[in-house]
């Protein structure tokens, strides 16, 4: 009998579910790739789906609109000092955290010295770097209130102090690691802050339970300033690591947002699903890294050539990844703020050219076939990662290079790239901010994630000036110089852009594809 | 009959230790760290997790203080999910995994032992060779072939079940992975059933059962079930250990918050505390449960007997 009331209950609740209500449509479903680390901002592991939700729950001094562009968070207004170095941020009357406690400028101060914190070993702590003694803060050098950054006129100003100009700086203002934190429930509680059951946050919308590896439920955040303009009741972050059972899940009506659908499904979801696939150009590079170290084939410049020359970037963006990554001739991605790409010189030139000169290149560099090129190729394993080497191969073979084929899971890949066991690695980068500086630094000498060891005293003095001018359209010049060096030298293989790949529920407004690939749901509602 | 549970449980503590102990150097062994990804880290940020995890210190240091930890029933924090200890994390994942495991293995029971009688009675007829095939794809298609197909018949198409989710544990969101999760279980359970009813048939205490004149259905249920089940048993011991400790394929495919990925990704992302959390996890159920089942045969079989 009981099991029967059980089934019938069950059986009334599933029909319900199913059909749609106008309640349950006013609740975001979002299926994303990965689960959040912490919603203690200075935790977090760095995933693209881990800001989907702190940027929905917290808000910094800036916020992103539907396409990204930069708006008024908590902070109304802002100046900057004629040197570029000091900031003056003017805090909004009346915000609140969701627990009714004012958000002043005590909760960044306090926010980013806990970010900063040699004890919380923050992983993205030098994100906040261009900040004057932000370094020296984190590695212990200096005390945690020798940060550039203080509270004036009881918590209604925030003054920072940058190290050098820094035009990306508001762009930065953006990143969940500049979000500040409730001073005063970290204080009550410590770690335990972070808890269901004392969490407060200032975004629009606030977290009230946490399923691990299943989903995170938020709502509506009453005490929001703008609550009047948010259209949802709240969202829900579900966990699916299988990108395929999402498309699954999207299809059955479960999720109204599917992030970063498998590319190898873009073909039939364009055909099948063709109002709800969406994909575009996206601030994200894929590309070879040539080992420059003493000793190496590939540091050898005209290798280096030879090997670009003989890439066919369109057949791997178009027949090898199905028109799912854009063709890369330059490092720096497209969309990006006030930055014009300086392509690789041989962009346009016909192939049969371009092999011409890469065999002439390989015979100058002592390569021939009785003394063929044997380079070794790793990549983190992964299926498209895989279909590229193999392509890439194939496009070298004429050259008479033979290439080894090394792949391996992705923590053993990186470590082995960044001691140099390798002579050319698959590597990539998603920009934290909107600037060319956030990828052409890769290349600097000594850049932790200049894996290559590329080194150019004309390309780091470049990026130094550049660093120092505060000046919009000289600075651009000094990066685009920078970049064209690179590109001169063959730092790289650029081989491809990243795309956004989203399933979006037709259904739903204020939804914008963007170069950052940020959607905050504060802007999206279901259409009447 | 209960100095020998206890003495198998003294056993299971340095059974233990050495799994903890090969576990805790093999992870530490594997090349790559829990902060090695796609971006690489300053050294000084590198320097302080380090410092804040304990990892600068000398290895054997490291083992002593996990060690001492663990004595203290602290598994300590997961290296990537900040906010759950590796406790809670096991704690919040397990009861969905046991439930989701223990439906699974009671329906591969319910199908398995009647498919295998089945066949075992009607040995090389049309049914025997029919039940025989289904095992055999059974054990065949993996159930990373089996649970997408499902999701997307039964949930995209026909739209009867919910194609993925936990929701809670509602029946509706247990049906598919249940059934996925068990039809390996069945198709092994029922190819081991009728292997060992064929070989009971054949052994003397039948033949003097049939002898007496009882009919074949008494024959089966009195006499031949009861030890035709002992290697079922035997399996069912370490297979509930590893099927209530969840499968990895099921929960991504599901979207179910059981703890079977936290062995994979707990090792891809060499989030060492996790790991060695699941493995002690895994490790004791699988001493518990070799345990049961050797008391479980006692019951079955008269002829062993754990005296003193």
């Amino acid at each position: 009998m009981k099991n029967s009331v059980r089934l019938m209950v069950a059986t009334l609740t599933m029909t319900s579910a199913l059909a749609t209500t106008p309640a349950l449509a006013r609740t975001l479903n979002i299926g994303a790739i990965g689960e959040l680390a912490s919603f203690d901002t200075s935790q977090v592991s760095g995933g693209t789906w881990e800001s989907d939700i702190l940027m929905d729950v917290y808000e910094g001094l800036v916020k992103e609109n539907p396409s990204g562009k930069l708006l008024p968070g908590m902070a109304t207004s802002w100046e900057t000092s004629d040197d570029g170095l000091t900031w003056t941020f003017h805090m909004r009357d009346g915000a609140k955290w969701s627990d009714g406690t004012p958000v002043t400028a005590d909760d960044f101060v306090f926010g980013w010295r806990h970010l900063l914190n040699p004890a919380n070993a923050s992983k993205y702590a030098y994100n906040l770097y261009p900040i004057k003694n932000a370094e020296a803060v984190s590695t212990g050098k200096q005390p945690l209130d020798a940060l550039g950054v203080a509270s004036r006129d009881n918590g209604k100003t925030l003054e920072v102090t940058l190290n050098q100009p820094t035009p990306y700086f508001l762009q930065l203002m953006a990143h969940y690691t500049a979000f500040p934190q409730p001073k005063h429930l970290v204080e009550k509680y410590g770690k335990d802050w972070t808890g269901m059951e004392h969490i407060a946050t200032n975004g629009a919308f606030h977290p009230v339970q946490w399923v691990s590896q299943s989903r995170i439920t938020t709502e509506k955040n009453p005490a929001y300033y703008d609550v009047s303009q948010v259209a949802l009741d709240g969202v829900n972050y579900f966990t699916s690591e299988d990108r395929n059972a999402g498309i699954s899940r999207f299809r059955s009506g479960q999720f109204d947002v599917l992030r970063e659908y498998p590319s190898n499904r873009y073909q039939w979801l364009k055909e099948n699903l063709p109002d709800a696939t969406h994909m575009s150009p996206m601030l994200g590079n894929y590309y070879y890294v040539f080992n420059q170290r003493k000793g190496e084939p590939t540091a050898d410049p005209r290798v280096r050539e030879a090997l670009n020359l003989a890439i066919r970037r369109d057949v791997l963006a178009k027949q090898i990844m199905g028109g799912t990554f854009l063709p890369a001739y330059a490092f720096v991605p497209p969309g990006v703020n006030n930055y014009t790409r300086q392509p690789l010189a041989f962009k346009g030139e016909p192939m049969a050219e371009r092999m011409k000169r890469a065999r002439a290149l390989m015979k100058d560099a002592g390569y021939g076939p009785d003394h063929p090129l044997t380079l070794n190729l790793r990549y983190n394993s992964s299926d498209e990662h895989k279909k590229i080497a193999i392509a890439v191969a194939a496009m070298w073979k004429p050259l008479g290079v033979k290439t080894q084929l090394q792949q391996a899971e992705a923590t053993v890949h990186y470590q082995a790239i960044a001691e140099g066991d390798f002579n050319v690695a698959r590597a990539a980068w998603i920009a934290d901010y909107d600037d060319a500086e956030n990828f052409l630094s890769l290349l600097s000498t000594g850049a932790g994630n200049n894996y290559g060891a590329y080194s150019s005293p004309a390309f780091d003095a470049d990026m130094k000036k550049a660093a120092n001018t505060a000046d919009p359209a000289a600075r651009e010049k000094l990066l685009e110089h920078a970049e064209a060096i690179a590109m001169q030298d063959n730092a790289v293989a650029p081989l491809l852009f990243y795309v956004t790949r989203n399933l979006v529920n037709p259904d739903l407004e204020g939804w914008e594809d963007n170069v950052k690939d940020n959607h905050p749901s504060r802007w999206v509602s279901f259409k009447e | 009959m209960l100095s020998y549970i206890l003495k198998r449980l003294a056993f299971a503590i340095p059974t233990l230790l050495i799994v903890i102990t090969i576990s805790f150097f093999l992870m530490r062994v594997a090349p790559g760290g829990p902060f090695d990804g796609e971006r690489q880290l300053p050294p000084e940020i590198e320097a302080n997790l380090e410092a804040v995890y304990h990892l600068d210190e000398p290895l054997p240091m490291q083992y002593l203080r996990y060690m001492n930890n663990l004595v203290h029933g602290d598994f300590g924090p997961s290296f990537k999910y900040k906010d759950f200890s590796v406790t809670e994390l096991i704690m919040q994942g397990f009861p969905v995994s046991l439930e989701i495991g223990g439906l699974a293995i009671a329906l591969a029971l319910l199908i398995g032992l009647p498919l295998g009688v089945i066949a075992a009675l009607k040995r090389n007829s049309a049914a025997d060779y029919f039940v025989m095939s289904l095992a055999l794809g059974g054990i065949a298609v993996p159930n990373f072939v089996i649970a997408p197909i499902m999701a997307l018949v039964f949930g995209v198409l026909l739209g009867w079940l919910p194609a993925g989710g936990w929701n809670g544990g509602a029946w509706p969101n247990l049906v598919l992975p249940v059934v996925a999760l068990s039809i390996q279980q069945i198709a092994y359970i029922a190819r081991m059933m009728r292997a060992s009813m064929i070989e009971t048939l054949g052994s003397h205490f039948i033949r003097t059962a049939r002898a007496k004149g009882l009919n074949e259905m008494q024959v089966v249920m009195r006499h031949a079930l009861r030890p035709a089940m002992l290697p079922v048993v035997s399996y069912l011991g370490p297979a509930i250990a590893g099927i209530v400790t969840g499968s990895v394929v099921i929960e991504q495919i599901f979207g179910i918050p059981g703890i079977g990925r936290y062995f994979v990704q707990g090792a891809l992302n060499r989030d060492y505390t996790l790991v060695m959390g699941t493995v002690v996890f895994y490790g004791a159920l699988i001493v518990l449960m070799n345990l049961l089942v050797d008391l479980l045969y006692s019951v079955l079989d008269p002829q062993i007997r754990y005296d003193d």
